[in-house]
């Protein structure tokens, strides 16, 4: 469908969620998972601030490049791994077809 | 209950109780706003923040971020919007107990509410209003087993007295200004050895101070562990080892006397929870008619609260502020009726 992409989203207990997320909302992963009512709290807002969308991606999408201020977060924040993005730093595009992402840890 | 401490001001000798009218917990943007819509109607509000300044997350996260959706400022910066909130609340004298928590309330027989900080300081007011926004900022802790068994026993999320740590073995990790700041200033005849332990290669702190450490580094005055991470905390009552991961496949013991994990503040409901408040999703659940909570004389506004089609902006926080100073209005004066005056036409009368 035109201006939808699926993404799988797998919470912190392993139960995969097929999400249909639009792609003219401009909205970002944490925002998604929020309104799916998914377990991601989204402190701050989406200020790439309080790490509470941390998430893995698990496929082998190729997403944007970390800015700064995400880079600084996932210094500061817990369970970090190379995979480890902040779900308010990625915008929902077109690129994101397919994408698996799987929850961090709750902080 | 587990207090935060802070290293803010001196130690508060003051012994009294701080009265007021409107007692405020958070001096965020509506915490400050309702200090201005309060004094219109001739009552004093005193306000309580657990961070050292005035402004809650504007001030202490993003001073420098624009806001483009305060109605008559198509831009200003969060710093800025703080900067003329304390400026438009100052004709109304507000007090402040800063670098303190509120942690405890007690209701007294005349119906007013005693509240306690962190530091002991109390006070006493007919109507408390919470503005909190996302709680109060307490360290981030890092998920290791066993780690609060040493709290306090060797491991200290902030600074208090740097003496504390002279001719000690100290163990810092972070990558942020504070971790490195604290380790170049313990490193200096301080502490009898430093650590500084962070896990990538990159420090996101001031470059001065990274070059600092990374000289320091090399003449030996500090030991510099990076892709490193301590996963494990060992001792006898007290701290006396960590295990650090120092990669993928090898972990080293390092005895020490302290370690200060420095990873920077998140906000938490904290003591707010214990208050026996309705709360739905870490916020309080009001009354949109007044703001008021299931405790009558308790009222919370801004982000802190929730009802149904709630949104975090700070322009609702100002709105639900202004009809609550109605509502406590009536609660502190029965008696009297409340007439709405235009501040075009009476101006602004400070106290």
């Amino acid at each position: 469908m035109e201006g939808i992409v699926h993404i799988t989203v797998v919470d912190r207990e392993g139960a995969e969620h097929h999400l249909e997320a639009p792609t003219d909302m401009n909205m970002n992963m944490m925002e998604l998972c929020k309104s799916y009512e998914l377990p991601v709290e989204g402190t701050c807002g989406g200020m790439a601030l309080c790490a509470s969308c941390h998430l893995y991606i698990l496929s082998d999408h190729a997403l944007g490049e970390k800015k700064e201020g995400e880079e600084a977060m996932l210094d500061e924040a817990f369970h970090v791994k190379p995979n480890s993005r902040l779900g308010c730093q990625i915008p929902i595009t077109e690129d994101l077809e397919g994408l698996r992402v799987q929850l961090a840890p709750e902080m | 209950m587990k207090r935060l401490k802070r290293i803010t001001f001196a130690p508060l000798f003051f012994q009294g109780m701080i009265e007021t009218d409107i007692l405020i917990i958070g001096a965020g943007p509506c915490g400050l706003f309702t200090v201005f819509e309060a004094g219109l109607l001739k009552l004093h509000c005193h306000l309580i923040d657990a961070l050292p300044q005035a402004g809650g997350q504007l001030t202490e996260i993003y001073p420098k971020k624009p806001i483009y959706d305060i109605p008559g400022f198509p831009e200003v910066l969060a710093g800025d919007l703080i900067d003329h909130l304390m400026k438009q609340a100052a004709p109304f004298k507000p007090g402040f107990t800063l670098g303190e928590r509120a942690e405890a309330f007690e209701q007294t027989e005349d119906g007013k509410f005693i509240v306690t900080t962190s530091r002991g300081t109390k006070h006493k007011a007919p109507v408390v209003a919470i503005a909190g926004g996302l709680g109060s900022f307490e360290p981030r802790k890092p998920p290791i087993e066993g780690i609060h068994a040493f709290e306090d026993k060797g491991i200290e999320y902030i600074v208090r007295d740097p003496n504390f740590y002279k001719g000690k073995k100290v163990v810092i990790s972070g990558g942020g200004d504070s971790a490195l700041d604290w380790s170049i200033f313990l490193a200096n005849g301080v502490a009898s050895e430093v650590t500084l332990i962070h896990r990538s290669k990159s420090f996101r702190a001031h470059p001065d101070s990274v070059q600092k450490v990374i000289d320091m580094s090399s003449s030996g005055k500090i030991q510099l562990l990076t892709d490193a991470e301590v996963v494990g905390v060992g001792g006898n009552g007290v701290l006396k080892e960590l295990t650090v991961q120092t990669t993928p496949e090898e972990q080293k013991q390092l005895e020490t006397d302290h370690w200060l994990p420095l990873f920077g503040l998140s906000p938490k409901l904290g003591p707010l929870s214990e208050w026996g408040l309705n709360i739905d999703k870490n916020s309080i659940e009001v009354n949109t008619f007044d703001y008021s909570t299931n405790v009558p004389g308790i009222y919370a506004i801004g982000d802190i609260n929730t009802y149904p089609g709630k949104l975090k902006l700070i322009l609702c926080g100002f709105h639900e502020a202004t009809l609550m100073v109605q509502s406590a209005f009536k609660r502190i004066h029965p008696n009297k009726n409340v007439v709405l005056k235009y501040t075009t036409v009476n101006g602004v009368q400070g106290f």
